[in-house]
């Protein structure tokens, strides 16, 4: 089938999405990543935090060492004897959760704020727009990094400074968005009828901005991660009752100068793996909904 | 443009006011910092003397006013570890994270914007291509995690660099220096290519795409009609056309590169302010996290008012504009 013949528009995309290999390639590792992950408690070989099943002979021991019960490391284990594979797949779905939650919640907030600013025009849009606009001018990994101090440790804390550097992102591109639409006459002609302003932004106008939001979430959800990672590796992200790749990562830090370095690179190459995934499915899912480049 | 500046002054006055009480807010009033600095077994009277020695007892607004006119007095208080003034700390800090982050975004945009122009220059290219991938890993990688894998490679491994500090420091208007000593080289390389990697990464993809462009106008057509060789064009024209948006970049990144030090005078041990502020969030030492805040915040909101001010010098069209 080719994309003309198709009839709906998510056919059609799909159709264009999967003449580019190398992002069908990245789709299928970011769906075989996800899957690893929600199903880590039934694949991974150990439980990593069943502190009865640890064995403190075994720690720090390098990749395919064979445990004291006739278990074999396949990426050697760290400094509690853990199994770091299994570590790394119960790590993944942790991060991932993070990311996943904390780039819904500023998805929904940016996009709200966003629409509403360009709903109401003049003096609510400016000031809304120009506090966005200085946030986006403080590096995020700033902002988070003081949230996460101010706020303290916890996941919903972290998930908080997370939202509170990345709305501002959906914000701006909604905004963008919705400013031209809400120039449109389709929208003019909803709001002559008597349903809800409410209603006509969330209904009608915010529908029309999803292109552009898409492809901000898939960026977003990516750099959640791996500033969820850089917040855990600095002590200011998730506490040590959820172990995410970062933490992981943190943990192997003091080894690697006495040449331990799988208990780092191992949960690093995961967490990279993921990212550059993302990144490039978000790549072509830009390519392909930017008018411009448009064959 | 005189009006125009002095609303934008009053914004960012609005605005450093708005974070100081945020800072405010969230280091001094979420917790009770009397339990940090007393111990729990002190007595009563010694508790409440303490209490009114800080000004403690007073309602939050009018301690807010007497850290207000503090702050802009420039006295941020003594910090809680190194029992001295906290803006004596920072500023004996503030050297090496500057030659830091001015060695990495230098190298970053010396050696990324050659490389980025070639590969907008032969897009099809081996080498070109190469370009593109090292740029897509720069932005992808965390930064973090480079600088452990170049910790182990360098410093473990091969044992050609050192992992951590500072080296031989030189002295220079009163201020030591490690850019001034061999071995401070030494030690400033691989910080310094972990900090630089990202803004590599920016200034490739910025020179390539500028130079894709330009080399399709007619600029560049005239250029070979008359005879100029490709390299002649490339420097005096191309880079010439592409250098607007590459200076822009490279004076706001400063910026946020500063941000990123956080994490790499961390991970390298680099006594810089970023390491300063880390371990100050560790240890609780409120007056130098309250410093450190409104000195960044100053430094962008600065950064910003000179930003609209150079925009609105070279465009008209925003004076106008009531924002």
């Amino acid at each position: 089938m080719t994309a003309k013949d198709a009839t709906s528009p998510l056919v059609r995309f799909w159709a264009e999405f999967r003449e580019n290999r190398t992002a069908v390639g990245a789709l299928g590792v970011v769906c075989v990543i996800v899957l690893l992950a929600v199903l880590a408690p039934l694949i991974a070989p150990q439980n990593p935090y069943d502190l009865s099943k640890l064995v403190l002979m075994d720690a720090r021991r390098p990749p395919g060492f064979v445990g004291s019960n006739g278990f074999t490391h396949w990426l050697g284990t760290d400094a509690q004897g853990r199994d770091l594979l299994s570590a790394i797949l119960y790590g993944l779905g942790i991060s991932i959760q993070v990311g996943l939650i904390a780039g819904t919640i500023a998805f929904v907030m940016g996009a709200t704020l966003g629409a509403t600013a360009a709903y109401f025009g003049g003096r609510i849009e400016a000031l809304l727009m120009r506090i966005v606009d200085l946030q986006l001018s403080f590096p995020a990994i700033l902002l988070a990094l003081v949230l996460a101090a101010i706020l303290g440790q916890g996941k919903w804390q972290l998930v908080a400074a997370l939202v509170a550097a990345q709305y501002a992102y959906f914000a701006r591109t909604t905004h963008g968005a919705a400013a031209a639409e809400r120039s449109k006459d389709y929208v003019d002609a909803a709001l002559s009828t008597p349903l809800s302003a409410a209603r006509v932004v969330f209904r009608h106008i915010l529908p029309n901005c999803l292109p552009p939001l898409i492809v901000v979430a898939t960026i977003q959800i990516a750099n959640a991660i791996s500033l969820e990672a850089t917040l855990s590796f600095l002590g200011l992200g998730l506490p040590v009752s959820e172990p995410s790749l970062g933490m992981l990562i943190a943990n192997g830090f003091q080894y690697m100068l006495s040449g331990r370095y799988w208990i780092s690179i191992y949960p690093g190459i995961a967490l990279i793996v993921l990212i550059v995934a993302i990144n490039l499915v978000g790549d072509q899912v830009r390519d392909q909904l930017n008018p411009r480049l448009k064959r | 443009m005189l009006g125009f500046v002095i609303q934008r002054l009053l914004q960012a006055i609005v605005v450093m006011l708005i974070i100081s009480m945020l800072v405010f807010v969230g280091v001094y009033a979420v917790g009770n910092p009397i339990d940090v600095m007393i111990s729990p077994d002190a007595t009563q009277q010694i508790r409440e003397a303490t209490i009114k020695a800080y000004g403690l007892d007073q309602p939050l607004w009018q301690q807010y006013a007497t850290f207000l006119s503090r702050l802009v007095r420039g006295d941020f208080g003594r910090s809680f570890v190194f029992n001295m003034p906290v803006l004596d700390l920072i500023f004996s800090r503030l050297p090496a994270t500057l030659e830091l982050t001015l060695t990495a975004v230098l190298g970053a945009t010396l050696l990324g914007v050659p490389l980025g122009m070639y590969a907008g220059y032969r897009p099809d290219s081996l080498f070109g291509k190469m370009v593109m991938a090292l740029s897509i890993l720069g932005f992808s990688v965390p930064t973090f995690w480079i600088g452990l894998v170049l910790i182990f490679t360098f410093a473990v491994t091969l044992g050609w660099l050192p992992a951590g500090g500072r080296g031989t420091t030189q002295t220079l208007f009163g201020v030591e220096w490690s850019f001034l000593t061999a071995d401070g080289w030494r030690f400033m390389l691989l910080p310094a290519i972990n900090l630089a990697l990202f803004k590599f990464a920016l200034m490739v993809r910025l020179a390539r795409a500028g130079t894709r462009e330009t080399m399709l106008t007619d600029t560049v057509k005239f250029a070979r009609a008359a005879g100029l060789s490709e390299w002649v064009i490339l420097r005096r024209h191309v880079l010439r056309l592409i250098a607007i948006p590459i200076v822009t970049v490279f004076g706001l990144e400063f910026g946020s590169t500063l941000a990123f030090a956080v994490v790499t005078e961390t991970i390298f041990s680099w006594p810089g302010i970023g390491k300063l502020i880390i371990d100050s969030i560790s240890t609780l030492d409120r007056p130098v996290m309250v410093a450190y805040l409104m000195l960044v915040a100053l430094l962008f909101i600065m950064i910003n008012f000179l930003v609209d001010i150079a925009y609105a010098a070279l465009d008209p069209r925003l004076r106008g504009k009531r924002t």
